[in-house]
This record gives C-alpha cells, sequence and structure tokens, in this order.
C-alpha cells in the first residue's frame, strides 16, 4: 500500500533529481566538482549534532551547509595551490569532526541517507527549495553563461561575479540540502555531479545539455527508489541511487565524447 | 574638443611590484590610440584598469556618455564548454535588453555565418574565434572599443581582415579605438596617438613623434633594426 507521507517523499526525491541535474550541470561547467563534494560533506558535523542532540538534522545540515558555502566562497576568491589545500582540510576535517560527533547507530544514516516519509508541510518547504533552486539557476543562466566563458568579458558586461557565485553555491547547497536526508552527507553531492556528467558525455549543445543531466538524475532516482522498494528492500536507496547512476554515466562511455 | 578619455596619475601595482607608474594621457572622441610597449610593460593591465576590472591608484575619467567595447587578447575558455557562439551572443543581448534582431545585425556586420554562429566555442579557429569576441563586443553599439591586439593566433591574411574590418566598423560608427598592438606596421597605418610604455616609463603623442628609431629603441630596449628585420619575413 502507496500511503500520502511516502508518495511525498517519491515526488520530492523527483523534484530533487531535477535540480539535481540542472545545478550539476553548471557546477560541472564551472569545474567546482571538488568544491561540491566539500560542501555536502560540511554537513555531516551538523547531522551529528542533530542527531546527539535529537533535534531536526535538517536543521543541524542547513546550518553548516551554509557555513561551508560561505567559506568556499571566501575559498574560491584566492587561488593556487593553498586553496587546493585548503579543501582537502575542511572535506576530510568535517568528515571525522562528522564522525565522532555523529552517536554510532546513526552513522551510516548520516553518511549514506535513509528513505522515510514525508509529512505535507516537510514537503511542500521541499517542493519550494527545489522551484527556488530551478528559478534562481534560470534567473541566473545568462550570467553564469558569460562568467563561464570568460569572467573577465562577463565583469566588463556589467555581471557581478563574486555575488553571481555566491548565489550559485547557496543554490548548490540547497540543493545538497534537500538531498541530504535520503542520500546522506557522503552521497547527496555525487548526485549533482554524476548525471551532469552523463549529460556532457551525451550532448554538445547546452540546452540538450541540461535536459539530459536532468533526465539521467531523474532516471537514477526514480529507478532507485522503485528497485529498493520492489525488489532489493534490504538496501537504502541512496546507494543504490548513486549505483546507478554512475552505471548510467557508464553506458555513457560507449558513445564518442560529444565536442572535440 | 572635450576628451573622451583623460588618465592622470595613474599608478597600477601588484603586491609591491609597479607596473604602471604617474601615466597620463587624453583620447579625443574618433582617435585611434596605438598602446605599444614590450612584453610585459603592462599594456593589458592598463585595458584592464580602463575596463574598471582592476584596483588603481590615479584618476580614470571617461565622457559620461561613453558606453565600452572589450575585445581581450585572449579568453581561457574551457574547450569543452556546450556553448555556441550564438549562446554567448543571445545571453549578452538578453542581459542588455536588446533583440534578436540586434544580434543578428552584429554578427551580419562582422560576417559571422549561420554556420559559425553554431560552432562550439571550443573549436574556433584564432580567426574565426577573434570574429566572436568582436562581435561580442560590438553588441549594445558601444561608441569605444578597447581592443588587444591577439599576439599570435592570427595569420596574416586573418588579422588585414580584422583591422579592415575595424577601419570600417570605426568610419560607420564613428568609433574611439584604443588598440593594443605588438605589429608597429600596424601602427603605421592605423593609429591617431601612440602611447608607448616600458618599464614603467610612458610616452605619448601623435605617430611622426613617437614612432621614430630613437623612441622605439628606447622603448624595446632593441636596434630598430630587428623590426625592419621582423618585417622582412
Amino acid at each position: 500500500m502507496v500511503h500520502s507521507g511516502e508518495t511525498y517523499a517519491v515526488v520530492l526525491a523527483l523534484f530533487f533529481a531535477v535540480a539535481a541535474g540542472l545545478v550539476g550541470s553548471f557546477a560541472l561547467m564551472k569545474r567546482m566538482v571538488l568544491a561540491g563534494d566539500v560542501i555536502s560533506h560540511v554537513a555531516l558535523p551538523g547531522l551529528g549534532l542533530a542527531f546527539l542532540f535529537h533535534f531536526n538534522p535538517l536543521i543541524g545540515g542547513a546550518a553548516t551547509l551554509f557555513v561551508g558555502a560561505l567559506l568556499i566562497w571566501q575559498l574560491q576568491k584566492k587561488t593556487g595551490l593553498a586553496t587546493e589545500a585548503m579543501i582537502g582540510v575542511v572535506f576530510a576535517g568535517s568528515v571525522a569532526i562528522g564522525a565522532v560527533l555523529t552517536p554510532k547507530e546513526d552513522l551510516v544514516e548520516a553518511l549514506f541517507g535513509r528513505f522515510q516519509d514525508l509529512s505535507l508541510v516537510a514537503f511542500l518547504v521541499g517542493v519550494a527549495a527545489v522551484l527556488l533552486i530551478i528559478l534562481v539557476v534560470f534567473g541566473f543562466k545568462d550570467e553564469l553563461i558569460l562568467g563561464l566563458f570568460s569572467p573577465e568579458l562577463a565583469a566588463a558586461t556589467g555581471v557581478k561575479l563574486e555575488r553571481l557565485n555566491l548565489y550559485f553555491l547557496l543554490v548548490f547547497s540547497l540543493s545538497v540540502l534537500v538531498g541530504l536526508r535520503f542520500l546522506g552527507a557522503l552521497l547527496a553531492g555525487s548526485l549533482i555531479i554524476i548525471p551532469a556528467t552523463t549529460g556532457r558525455r551525451l550532448t554538445s549543445d547546452l540546452s540538450q545539455f541540461l535536459v539530459v543531466s536532468c533526465l539521467a538524475s531523474v532516471v537514477a532516482v526514480g529507478s532507485g527508489l522503485a528497485v529498493t522498494r520492489y525488489l532489493l528492500p534490504q538496501f537504502s536507496p541512496g546507494p543504490v541511487i548513486v549505483i546507478i547512476s554512475a552505471a548510467l554515466f557508464i553506458l555513457s562511455l560507449l558513445k564518442k565524447p560529444a565536442a572535440a | 574638443m572635450t576628451p573622451i578619455l583623460s588618465v592622470r596619475d595613474l599608478t597600477i601595482r601588484f603586491g609591491n611590484r609597479t607596473v604602471i607608474q604617474h601615466l597620463n594621457f587624453a583620447v579625443d572622441p574618433g582617435d585611434n590610440l596605438a598602446i605599444i610597449g614590450p612584453n610585459g610593460a603592462g599594456k593589458t593591465v592598463l585595458l584592464r584598469a580602463l575596463l574598471n576590472l582592476l584596483p588603481y591608484e590615479g584618476v580614470i575619467q571617461w565622457a559620461p556618455d561613453v558606453k565600452l567595447g572589450y575585445v581581450p587578447q585572449k579568453v581561457a575558455a574551457d574547450r569543452q564548454l556546450p556553448l555556441r557562439i550564438s549562446d554567448l551572443l543571445a545571453a549578452k543581448a538578453r542581459l542588455l535588453k536588446l533583440t534578436a534582431q540586434d544580434v543578428s545585425l552584429v554578427a551580419d556586420r562582422v560576417g559571422l555565418t549561420p554556420e559559425l554562429l553554431a560552432t562550439s566555442v571550443g573549436i574556433l579557429s584564432g580567426g574565426q574565434f577573434q570574429k566572436a569576441l568582436i562581435a561580442f563586443a560590438l553588441l549594445g553599439d558601444p561608441n569605444v572599443l578597447l581592443f588587444d591586439e591577439p599576439m599570435s593566433s592570427l595569420d596574416e591574411l586573418a588579422e588585414e581582415r580584422i583591422y579592415e574590418l575595424l577601419r570600417d566598423l570605426q568610419r560607420e560608427r564613428h568609433l574611439t579605438v584604443l588598440l593594443v598592438s605588438h605589429d608597429l606596421s600596424v601602427v603605421y597605418q592605423f593609429a591617431t596617438k601612440v602611447l608607448c610604455l616600458s618599464k614603467g616609463k610612458s610616452c605619448f603623442g601623435p605617430p611622426r613623434e613617437i614612432l621614430t628609431p630613437e623612441t622605439l629603441e628606447a622603448v624595446y630596449s632593441a636596434p630598430l633594426k630587428f623590426y625592419e628585420h621582423h618585417h622582412d619575413h
């Protein structure tokens, strides 16, 4: 029997998939895959604190996520080895702190997520977040495109790059946050990156790229949820979704690269 | 005539390295200012400061009605980006609230064919890329064009075509052009004023005063013969 709490969760997961594909496409073009991974891992200490003190994990995750996003934003303004090293330190450090903070019995859930029913309020908040993500990405699409092509030309055209980068990081963090509970801190970032990588392999045109990334993401989430509900209920959906996503990417390797 | 640009006591530093020091010059509407000097003299840096993309000390004063178009020397665009020239032009047009017709007018003028417009930015030749950058700069109808000449990406024929295009555009649109050039033969033909930058020093004046063997030798710290030899190729 499918009940409404489960329906809400499934529908939000699919909404998240669309946002992840879209944000991931731009993250991939911006070459911020590493920064993206850090952002999702930074959520772990927050999740740990939430499990430890029994408050809503999403609030804990959100708090540390946005601190993480601001940190990356500051780091992005600088370049060079020091930044790379800093990102590596934040990345490993937050996983370690999260692992220490999280009670043992909750650690697997914090790392790999758990699929659970949603209340109507949680569902509506989630859907609003996804709509906001999509609106921001499309609203700033032209600025993002110019910034990707040439930060210098974008600035000369009047694009405020620092502000744009901050908005993008916040939207990225928000996407991670929506996926955080059912994918976990280790995997939430990967669903933003992998479908976009698949989309990039298969297309050479921006609009097609965005569409195919979103499709790859929706297919992975949808089939992952279906597989764990009907065929392999002993597994949690997060890892299965990421495995399917990775399998789609491997399939995409059969096609020759889109742009020479 | 009121200058369209006046620069007074401009100094640009990166950390403790001073690239440009106490620079003064002025550009009148319709001028063709050529900026010359050896590598590392700060020519590109000067253009970027004029575009307000860099911090500087001193005064850079543009006329109030000025609209700048910028053609950078190179764009380190990721060749893997799934962007076509038309995507870039459309993005800029939407940001400036221009119409699709504005885009096609500029594309036509510069000679961007529909095939070129649909080509990924990563696989353009040097000359095609340059055309795309010029079209991008011309969108929005600038009255000043800042043009940073590419060092080596163009063959001679392509280069000549680009300068022909620049000259025509200048006539049609009453453009003021600030041109960073590595090619003195272009400067001879093209410039109404010359600004030379060299090791923190500068000189400024009409071509017949600046483009003398003595000044050039001082600017490039090399005998002029080198250049004559260079142009024999």
